[in-house]
């Protein structure tokens, strides 16, 4: 088993934001691809998006959905627990990782399984799924092709569609050559896939379980749909004689009608395609078709916390398309593994923190992970407004540090600053006299009428930039000369 | 129309010529301008960078200096997106219900810069004149939170003498965004080198925004490279006529 970084929702300290992008930043080869790979997905779904007049419409009735499901999901849950019961489903409650991971462990050791096939679940990464089987002698066999590439490189997803967006065809054609028993392959996208297939076909064969997560369950039916690309994800749900589905209690619709809507917002976001290739649905066991025994173990994990914020909750509006992550300019730069989460980008920069709480270092970084352009939100297709949630996790994450962050904490130098800054625009004659001071203090750092480089925590800033230096007369200074 | 001007603690410290620019503009097209002295800062570094109970005084100050006038200008997006977007954000934190009433009522009557002249008095032609090559970047608050749309690039396009030249991925932030700019200095200087690379592909003279935090940052860039490309707000552009 290979031992992955700690990322948020691992016990223990996760490295900032800041000092895990440094990492990233640096790597030529993951900029490259990473760029591409936005570009490329971006263009694409701004086309498909560009010819739906009623665009505007679906994000609209997407959001209004999310919104009065959330509003009432108590019911819903009930609702969708005595759906999927009727159908011969068994429903698990689990309040943490720990127990949704003791409940999955015990349904696969019952059946006396120690491999079971997996179609990709954000919420069992989330849980830390793996790891749990794994430290009970249970192996677990990612088979969607982008999990099983980054599975098969003891490496963590950095992109919840694309988990391997960081590699390329060269890149992942070596790990093949090395890990699947292959002795001849190119780099042809179509012989790749064909060398995953030939591998993965006997796991799901063999399986007598199946583990998978789910894009949407209907609660007036008891219907759990999943959406995807390379039909893995169906082998898996209808091979094993045993499914297990894990899914987040936000994952949840009220009627089959409400796939109309999010049918086409999702492939649209997330792939840029009009339709989606596979998606699959059941609903509880049928006789003679798919698995004769189906568990829904419904994860909260923080999640009825994020309910429970007025601003933050719209976060769980979202039906991970990963539309933000191919708009944003941070995650283009940096890639998924600076966010130390398996959310990345603009969504994971909001669902993370809020999932785990604030107060840990690491997640409390997220927030400032953005330059608030504000491009996420244009494309959410369920209209998150995540500069506001961000700006508002800001607040919370500062207010948590200045009411229980100790003397340390207060005597911080942005927190000194900032509060200084306040008192001095909280009145005009301390304002003008604030102006004066900058205009005098700069004197040591000019030189050859620019500022080249800045002191402390600005330095930053002024590595890769001059800096202007304070005017020799403020804008009030020179109306009141003149109109005064 | 008596306007009041917003001039920013930025713009007043940093590039009062910006503001005096702004005078010149809108004095020109008949406008009786007044900056009220008891203005300071629209509170967005602290708010945007969560002192949030730090930026409340600063909202309450600016709803007081501001509510008399029809019409409050500022040349800048991203202040003016603060005060439409984030002070009622901030009404509710603070839970007073009076301001978020006053800060609903006086939140429509503050305008950017080009968004006064191009969609409040309908002005597209300000008679500027300006020779030189010029490119704009669109800043993010003025595009995504303002919805500014065209309104700077109409104006632009009738500066006479002017060259205007598109900028490639315009909509690309530049990486400047407050304190993200010193907080993940690295990430802010990897989306700024791209920004740059698409300014110098335009081989303009000048690159023009509305906001001088952006250009401040592309500018600071530039000038390190010693690239001989200045940045000059929107509002100086505009200013500039024949005789001076």
């Amino acid at each position: 088993m290979t031992i992955k970084p700690p990322d948020a929702f691992s016990p223990g300290e996760t490295p900032t934001f800041e000092a895990s992008a440094k990492t990233s930043l640096a790597d030529s080869q993951l900029r490259r691809n990473l760029g591409k790979a936005t570009q490329t997905i971006r263009r694409k779904r701004a086309a498909v998006v560009e010819e739906m007049p009623d665009w505007e419409e679906l994000r609209e009735a997407g959001r209004a959905l999310k919104e009065r499901t959330l509003r009432h999901l108590d019911a819903y849950l009930l609702q969708l627990e005595e759906s999927v019961t009727k159908a011969g489903g068994v429903v698990h409650w689990a309040r943490d990782a720990d127990e949704a991971n003791r409940i999955i462990s015990g349904i696969v050791r019952e059946k006396g399984a120690n491999e079971v096939v997996k179609v990709k679940s954000i919420a069992t990464d989330e849980t830390k799924l793996n790891e749990h089987l794994e430290s009970e002698g249970i192996h677990a066999f990612e088979t969607d092709l982008a999990e099983l590439i980054i599975q098969l490189a003891g490496e963590t997803s950095s992109h919840i569609l694309v988990p391997a967006i960081h590699k390329n065809r060269a890149e992942i054609r070596e790990l093949f050559l090395r890990e699947l028993d292959v002795e001849e392959l190119s780099d042809e996208p179509k012989d790749l896939a064909n060398a995953a297939r030939l591998y993965l076909r006997k796991k799901f064969l063999n399986a007598k379980v199946g583990i998978s997560g789910a894009n949407f369950a209907v609660a007036e039916t008891g219907t759990v749909a999943v959406v995807e690309s390379e039909g893995n994800g169906r082998m898996c749900t209808t091979l094993p004689p045993v499914l297990v589905t894990l899914m987040g209690v936000e994952k949840i619709v009220p009627a089959w009608r409400d796939f109309e809507v999010f049918m086409q917002l999702l492939p649209r976001s997330s792939t840029a395609e009009r339709m989606n290739p596979y998606t699959s649905f059941w609903t509880g066991v049928s006789e003679g078709d798919g698995p004769e025994e189906f568990h829904l173990v419904l994860l909260d994990n923080g999640r009825t916390d994020v309910l429970a914020d007025e601003i933050g909750r719209q976060t769980l509006n979202c039906i991970r398309c990963s539309a933000c992550l191919n708009v944003c300019p941070v995650y283009e730069r940096t890639g998924g593994h600076a966010y130390n989460s398996v959310y990345p980008g603009p969504i994971g920069a909001i669902l993370t923190p809020q999932l785990v709480g604030i107060g840990k270092p690491g997640s409390d970084s997220l927030p400032y992970a953005s330059s608030l352009c504000g491009a996420c939100y244009q494309v959410c297709p369920v209209k998150i407004n995540i500069p506001e949630v961000l700006i508002h996790l800001r607040g919370r994450v500062v207010r948590h540090k200045q009411d229980r962050g100790g003397l340390r904490e207060r005597l911080d130098p942005e927190n000194a600053a900032m509060r200084a800054m306040a008192k001095a625009f909280s009145d005009p004659e301390l304002y003008e006299n604030a102006q004066r001071l900058a205009r005098v203090g700069q004197w040591p750092l000019v030189r050859g009428g620019k500022i080249g480089s800045l002191p402390g925590r600005l330095a930053g800033w002024t590595k890769v930039r001059d800096l202007k230096p304070v005017p020799k007369q403020s804008f009030r200074e020179w109306w009141k000369e003149e109109r005064g | 129309m008596r306007v009041a001007l917003f001039i920013t603690c930025f713009n007043d410290t940093l590039f009062p010529e910006t503001g005096r620019a702004t005078v010149g503009v809108l004095e020109r097209l008949g406008h009786e301008v007044e900056f009220p002295m008891e203005q300071t800062c629209c509170g967005q570094m602290h708010f945007n960078t969560g002192y949030q109970r730090e930026a409340i005084p600063l909202v309450r100050r600016f709803v007081e200096v501001f509510e008399p006038y029809d019409a409050v200008v500022a040349p800048s997006g991203s202040c003016v997106g603060m005060v439409r977007d984030l002070y009622p954000m901030a009404a509710d934190l603070a839970e007073d219900a009076d301001l978020a009433r006053r800060v609903a009522d006086l939140a429509p009557r503050v305008f950017e810069l080009s968004e006064f002249l191009v969609k409040k008095t309908g002005v597209t032609d300000v008679g500027a004149y300006y020779p030189h090559r010029v490119t704009y970047h669109p800043t993010c608050h003025s595009l995504r939170m303002l919805k500014v749309g065209d309104a700077p690039l109409e104006l632009l396009r009738n500066v006479r003498g002017m060259e205007l030249v598109e900028l490639g991925e315009a909509e690309q932030c530049c990486g400047f965004g407050g304190t993200f700019a010193v907080k993940n200095a690295e990430t802010s200087a990897a989306m700024l080198g791209d920004k740059i690379r698409r300014v110098l592909d335009t081989e303009s003279e000048v690159c023009t925004a509305g906001d001088n935090s952006c250009l401040m940052h592309i500018g600071g860039g530039l000038r390190r490279l010693q690239a001989g490309i200045n940045t000059v707000h929107l509002a100086e552009i505009l200013a500039s006529t024949e005789e001076r």
